[in-house]
């Protein structure tokens, strides 16, 4: 490597330059954003990273009903395992950018309909096996086929052909679409062997550990790779270990037996970063919790009614009573600054008149059903309460439904008109509003139906001006503010903890939460 | 015939037959729960025809009375089914589940069913003096107190403050004997002050009763200490009691700690069961719940026995 761009690369990893200046300076070396990218991480990394020793991480959300098939995954323990033996063709950078993986490169046509993957070479399986593009595209098959499973299904379906052309994979879309490469970065869509059609659930990919003990719902170990072509990784063995109580989970950090936690209740946050040995993090991310009233049922199908809702919340005082400070305030819109081409628009604040005002011209005087429960997101009932005491204040009637947590994603969520709920977010705004907000998607759970949104938002995937992107993102978001059925009063952070066992925490990584499930990688064990 | 072959042959017999209609409460139980069993597989993706093939596949479509003899000949076999969530084996996971629970009620029996009887044997002894009253208080208390916040306590105090025992009691098969033991310390102890009172109470109880006798009097004023007079005389006469109350808190120990395995991380069928039923995972709550009642029911028959075995007029019918 160019002596001058390691140089760079130290340079701005030690903070004496910014990213951007380095990205420009590394250009004019002649290396790719991409390339620079991940030089830019290694150097973060090689500074006090050390290699070695055991890491272990308390998790919670796992259930012994799991699989190992990536296409099932649905919760941060699925997700955290796959990170150790599975990557995709690219990855999030830590700074939201792209980094490649399976993949070294990438390039779109001009008209972003054509999109052509460079795979990285010399890549081998954990099996043994070489990596080849027929291998990429049978992984995306299986995620795209009729009678899939898979989580991934939505971002797959706009794909029309996965041609394999040597060391390259060849996606066809139907419609433009300039974000591509972030859907690919799906956590599902891990590249296996023949795609994982003859076993889904083995376990076997290109990353840098391999399981080697699976007791699902439980515990997971994984050991080093020996053949890993990058050098992410550096515990010679990570165990993670379920803990779903809350209690317990913290008390297992403060007695030493795990190193790090993900979802440290904040009600207690505070309270556990007090302790000498322990630190907590912090981060925003695009999920957010949400009350949501359908687009189309009475008496929310009346725009007024929506409104005086939207107007009737207390938003700052959720975020102090029921986040206990850790997140920030919503707008209705799906859509915050953790989302790469966000505009900041008018915050909308608690007024009781125009709530008032909303409700009389809406000409509806009953009073309105909220469902909630326990389980729709951690304080839910509480929000109900409270958002039904700022209401009152407006002379707007809220009747609370507690409904068991049992059956509520299958009875309640996408079938009452008005109940509570949660969203974790994408990594781009299309995905955002392709999964939710889109009047054909799967999951539009407000019922939203609104043409110039679906319009824009075609037209948004194939625009690869960014500056006009910026402002048709921006539109639909005022477009779901001001329409929509969505009340979102409040963005939650991601609440982490680690031991003074370990150290490389980096802040503000976007995605997941624990450093987008890379935290157990890429931090290391103190000698 | 030997009567008390005949005594415990019917026992057997008649817990066989419980056993039997367990099994079809249990079916029912399941048949009736609310939700398709195929439409929860499937989730909200399920299309019709997708449906229809699963509820073949599932043998949904047999009659009830079909599917409960098929259940019932498996499981006679050994054969509990598949579940459906993962498709594994269930007589296999439930294994390792199973030889982990009885692991944790073992160790605990074994700390708490000496503790309480020696316990009772020293209340009767000090009976309403202050060692009686503090045994009853501190047993009373324990029981009284939720099981998951004595955790939490002993947990904050002794896994956080003092470090002398891991707060997850996890588990594995690479560890010895000797690791596991102190792995599962702080669960043995919550689950030992919690069966303690009951036990203990009991023993207390069933003494005192047989003290009132006669025969205690006569061995009182031939000289014994009262130490021996309990352990020799009163304790043997009051088996029957403190043994059917011992088995019900060791069927206790088997079936009802899954708050226990949830606060302290134990990979037991408590939690593997809780974790099945929210997916509607048939087959494996019906054979989680027929090793429940087997569990239950033959701790309970044993508790018969030895009732029977231990009383003279039982044993020798006039």
């Amino acid at each position: 490597m160019n002596d001058q761009l390691k140089h760079l690369a130290l340079e701005a990893a030690l903070g004496r330059m910014s990213r951007r200046e380095f990205l420009g300076r590394a250009a004019a070396l002649g290396v790719t954003a991409l390339g620079a990218n991940s030089l830019l991480a290694s150097a973060a990394k090689a500074q006090g990273a050390q290699k070695g020793g055991t890491l272990k991480v308390g998790l919670q959300g796992g259930s012994t009903t799991d699989s190992l098939d990536p296409a099932l995954a649905t919760n941060q323990v699925a997700l955290s395992v796959i990170r150790l033996w599975g990557e995709p063709l690219v990855e999030l950078g830590e700074d939201g950018g792209l980094v490649g993986m399976v993949a070294e490169s990438f390039e779109a046509s001009a008209d972003a309909k054509t999109w052509t993957f460079k795979l990285r070479s010399g890549l081998t399986f954990s099996n043994g096996q070489s990596v080849t593009a027929e291998d990429v595209v049978a992984t995306m098959e299986r995620h795209s086929g009729e009678d899939t499973k898979s989580g991934a299904l939505g971002i797959m379906r706009s794909i029309t052909s996965i041609k394999a052309e040597g060391d390259t994979v060849v996606f066809e879309l139907e419609n433009a679409n300039a974000d591509l490469p972030y859907l690919l970065t799906d956590y599902h869509l891990v590249i296996q062997p023949g795609g994982g059609k003859d076993a889904p659930d083995a376990a076997i990919g290109t990353g840098p550990y391999i399981l080697k003990s699976v007791d699902m719902g439980v515990r997971f170990v994984a050991e080093k790779n020996p053949n890993y072509w990058g050098d992410l990784g550096n515990a010679e063995t990570i165990e993670y270990v379920v803990i779903n109580d809350n209690t317990a989970r913290v008390a297992a950090l403060q007695a030493g037996q795990v190193d790090m936690i993900d979802r440290v209740p904040p009600r207690t946050a505070k309270l556990v970063d007090r302790a000498p040995n322990i630190t907590v993090h912090s981060t925003s991310g695009p999920g957010h919790y949400v009350f949501i009233a359908h687009c189309n049922a009475d008496p929310f199908s009346n725009n007024d009614v929506r409104m005086a809702l939207k107007y009737g919340i207390n938003r700052q005082d959720m975020v102090d009573k029921i986040l206990n400070g850790y997140g920030s305030v919503g707008n209705d819109s799906p859509i915050n600054s953790s989302y790469p081409l966000f505009v900041e628009a008018e915050q909308r604040e608690y007024d009781p008149d125009k709530a008032k005002f909303h409700m009389q011209k809406s000409g509806y005087e009953g009073s309105i059903l909220l469902r909630t429960s326990d389980n729709s997101f951690p304080g839910a009932p509480d929000a109900a309460a409270l958002f039904q005491q700022s209401c009152a204040e407006a002379g707007i009637n809220l009747e609370i439904k507690r409904e068991p947590n049992d059956g509520y994603w299958s009875e309640v969520w996408n079938v009452q008109p008005f109940c509570t709920s949660y969203w974790g977010g994408r990594p781009t705004q299309d995905q955002m509003f392709t999964t939710a907000y889109l009047s054909t998607a799967d999951w539009n759970d407000t019922k939203f139906n609104n043409e110039q949104f679906d319009q824009l938002l075609i037209a948004a995937r194939g625009e690869l001006d960014e500056a006009k992107r910026t402002q048709m993102y921006a539109d639909m978001s005022t477009i779901v503010r001001d329409e929509g059925g969505l009340i979102c009063p409040m963005f939650n952070d991601f609440v982490d903890a680690t031991s003074d066992r370990i150290d490389g925490w980096k802040d503000g990584v976007k995605g997941h939460a624990l450093m987008n499930a890379y935290a157990p990688l890429k931090m290391w064990v103190k000698a | 015939m030997n009567p008390i072959v005949k005594l415990v042959a019917q026992r057997v017999a008649l817990s066989l037959l419980l056993l039997l209609m367990i099994s079809v409460l249990i079916f029912v139980g399941t048949m009736i729960l609310p939700g398709d069993v195929a439409q929860s597989i499937l989730g909200q993706s399920a299309t019709p025809e997708a449906l229809a093939n699963l509820r073949a596949e599932l043998g949904l479509n047999d009659p009830p009375l079909t599917r409960y003899f098929q259940w019932l000949f498996g499981a006679l076999q050994g054969d509990l089914g598949t579940a459906l969530t993962s498709g594994q084996d269930i007589t296999a996971a439930i294994g390792s589940r199973l030889s982990n629970t009885l692991f944790l009620a073992f160790w605990a029996a074994v700390v708490a069913v000496p503790l309480a009887i020696f316990l009772g044997l020293l209340a009767v002894r000090y009976k309403d003096r202050w060692p009686d009253k503090l045994i009853s208080a501190v047993t009373l208390a324990s029981i009284s107190i939720p099981e998951f916040l004595i955790g939490y306590v002993l947990m904050y105090l002794i896994a956080v403050k003092l470090r002398w025992f891991p707060s997850v009691a996890m588990i594995n098969d690479g560890m010895n004997l000797w690791q596991k033991l102190n792995s599962i310390a702080l669960p043995v102890a919550v689950l030992t002050l919690v069966v303690l009172a009951h036990m203990m109470r009991m023993t207390r109880a069933a003494i005192l009763n047989v003290m009132q006798s006669a025969y205690i009097e006569t061995a009182e004023l031939k000289g014994l200490s009262s130490f021996k007079i309990i352990w020799r005389h009163a304790f043997p006469n009051s088996v029957s009691p403190i043994v059917n109350v011992v088995m019900l808190n060791l069927a206790y120990l088997v079936v009802g700690v899954v708050v226990i395995e949830v606060v302290f991380v134990y990979p037991g069928m408590g939690q593997y069961l809780v974790d099945h039923v929210s997916k509607r995972d048939v087959p494996v709550v019906q054979a989680c719940g027929l090793i429940f009642a087997a569990v239950y029911i033959g701790l309970n028959m044993i508790a018969d026995i030895v009732s029977i075995l231990s009383n003279p007029r039982l044993r020798h019918p006039k």
